[in-house]
């Protein structure tokens, strides 16, 4: 019981800010974009921070799981449960094609870890940035792969399934479903999951994983399979965010999904300190809402004149990688280091007494 | 083979049997023909020279290493090229060299680590007890992070954390590299006192004094051959060792 009163708070608590802010098309948008980031990162993080294995390819899981679960929504969109209404139906469909988004992006995760987490440091991320430009090209040349797939007995239907991926053009008309509540739920999932993980032996064993591999395994700790274990679970929650992405935009088309996004999510995890949950969460929501706010900014600046807002808008992105030079400098362990919020809250605490007024 | 024996073994029941064990990276070889045995309650040191093929034989029994060849029996068990996760659940505990302790967690959570295959929480609880008995300045440092210890207790910690599987026998790489003598001084007293409370130990060692001081039987690894064996005392009298490993 008392392991379900944080879900049944997180409910509450988002259903209230659903109904008083949910209507606010671009707060919803821009909060399920740092929503789905935060997801991104969390999950990461989990990988890449807890255990240690420097993975740079999550934008693919990203986007096997935004092309299946977008895919399966436009083929049901159709389709009703009579009995349970238009909304509630539609919205269970949403949640059986994210939770399919997440479970085919897991097992690609198992068939990318398996071979890969033999490797370390650099030749991993060699590796999974490899896949992860793999996953996109592939579905680049969906239409073609389709085609193929169409004349060879039993893989019709699959052909058939790829072939709704639209190739370069992408996915358009993907019935959006996706809402505040649903995105910012799967966020609360993602941090209960990777809290609860951090602190049980399974966590402890991945961390001695991330310090010394030959060490965890001379304590028994079969590292091979714990490293694919976070893999999967890190790829699962990469195709829900995919998944929710599909549900709020107009279209996903490969160009969504590049090693460009996959570097974003490292450096969210990165800049808020590799191993550090709440670092993570921060630094996904600051460096998701900093191009957004130096837009208005500089909207402001240009009094309200589109044209030179515009023309000045162009030096966003380098503001942004200044900034982040300026957070690896000053802080090279990331915000928070490997530690969670709360842990340096008491630090400061104890420290602050200590020096006289 | 089996090189001459300097001195008479006193008989035990076998613990370790290494035969014929050959280890090799890529075209070099690293071992060759290696044949040594630890006998229940027994100190075995395997002393030798930089690149003698000391941890490598350590890694091979622990199954950090695979073996081109040969054989490793515990407790008549062959354990040959088995990996070092299940190593550690048949009873063979090893602390690596460097130590290999976890920095960034707490000295708790890596004496935890050690237990990490047991389930007998109570039974845990105690030997976590018992190891801060040994070592008091570990539970004074229990929740600060294990890379903040000195040199001297992060040795402390590996040979705790290493006990903590309960094993029935431990393999020490190295405990007094990078330490100060008086810190030396204190673990090899204490591996004497973990040995005298029925804990086999193979020991290598690049300190022949300290190492053939405590061992009941020891080895002398060149090359990747063993060229010599004895018991403790009777090499550090042999001329050729004190000329060799002891600077005289």
């Amino acid at each position: 019981m008392k392991s379900f009163l944080p879900v049944l708070a997180a409910v509450v608590v988002l259903a209230v800010l659903q109904v008083t802010l949910g209507s606010s098309p671009y707060f919803v948008y821009l909060a399920s974009l740092v929503g789905v980031n935060v997801v991104l990162a969390v999950s990461l993080n989990i990988i890449n921070g807890m255990t240690g294995q420097f993975s740079i390819g999550h934008a693919g899981f990203m986007a096997v799981g935004a092309y299946v679960s977008g895919t399966t929504s436009l083929l049901l969109k159709d389709d009703q449960l009579g009995f349970l209404g238009p909304v509630a139906s539609d919205q269970l469909f949403f949640v059986v094609s994210l939770l399919l988004g997440g479970v085919i992006a897991g097992v690609f995760g198992f068939i990318v870890g398996l071979p890969s987490l033999r490797l370390r440091g650099d030749y991993l991320a060699i590796v999974t940035l490899g896949f992860g430009e793999i996953f996109r090209v592939v579905i680049q040349n969906s239409d073609g792969i389709a085609k193929g797939f169409a004349g060879v007995p039993g893989l019709s239907l699959l052909g058939s399934f790829i072939g709704q991926f639209g190739g370069a053009l992408g996915v358009s008309g993907v019935p959006q479903h996706s809402s505040f509540f649903m995105v910012w739920f799967w966020v609360f999932l993602v941090v209960l999951l990777a809290k609860r993980l951090a602190a049980s032996s399974h966590g402890r064993s991945l961390k001695a994983i991330r310090e010394d591999e030959v060490a965890a395994e001379a304590m028994g700790v079969d590292t091979t399979s714990y490293k694919v274990r976070a893999f999967v679970v890190s790829s699962f929650f990469a195709g829900i965010a995919g998944g929710l992405f599909a549900h709020f935009v107009p279209i996903i088309n490969p160009g969504s999904f590049t090693f460009v996004k996959s570097m974003e999510v490292v450096v969210m995890v990165v800049a808020g300190g590799l191993g550090s949950t709440t670092g993570a969460i921060v630094a996904a929501v600051l460096l998701t809402l900093l191009p957004e706010g130096l837009r208005s900014l500089f909207l402001e600046l240009g009094g309200g004149d589109a044209s030179l807002a515009q023309k000045v808008d162009q030096i966003r992105m380098p503001i942004y990688g200044v900034l982040l030079v300026v957070i690896m400098l000053t802080r090279s362990q990331g915000i928070f280091g490997t530690h969670e919020v709360w842990e340096l809250w008491g630090r400061w605490k104890k420290r602050a007494p200590a020096q006289p007024t | 083979m089996q090189p001459e024996a300097l001195g008479t073994r006193a008989p035990r029941a076998p613990l370790l049997e290494v035969e014929g064990l050959f280890v090799s990276y890529g075209a070099i070889t690293a071992l060759k023909d290696v044949t040594l045995s630890v006998g229940q309650g027994e100190v075995v040191a395997l002393i030798g020279a930089n690149g003698a093929g000391k941890t490598s034989t350590l890694r091979a029994v622990s199954g950090l290493l695979k073996p081109a060849k040969g054989t490793v029996r515990l407790r008549g068990d062959d354990i040959t090229g088995l990996k070092a996760n299940l190593v550690v659940g048949k009873g063979l505990a090893h602390a690596p060299e460097g130590r290999g302790i976890f920095p960034n967690l707490t000295v708790q959570e890596n004496l935890d680590l050690g237990a990490w295959l047991r389930r007998d929480t109570a039974e845990i609880a105690n030997d976590l007890e018992q190891s801060f008995a040994r070592f008091p300045v570990l539970k004074a440092r229990r929740l600060q992070l294990a890379g903040t210890l000195s040199g001297g207790e992060q040795q402390m910690l590996a040979i705790s954390r290493a006990l903590m599987s309960r094993p029935t026998l431990l393999l020490l790489d190295e405990p007094s590299l990078g330490l100060a003598p008086q810190v030396t001084q204190t673990i090899f007293r204490m591996l004497r006192e973990v040995n005298a409370a029925g804990m086999s130990i193979l020991l290598v060692e690049q300190n022949a004094h300290l190492a053939l001081n405590l061992a009941h039987w020891a080895y002398v690894l060149e090359t990747g051959e063993l060229v010599m064996q004895g018991g403790g005392k009777d090499l550090l009298a042999s001329e050729a060792i004190r000329k060799a490993y002891l600077g005289e």
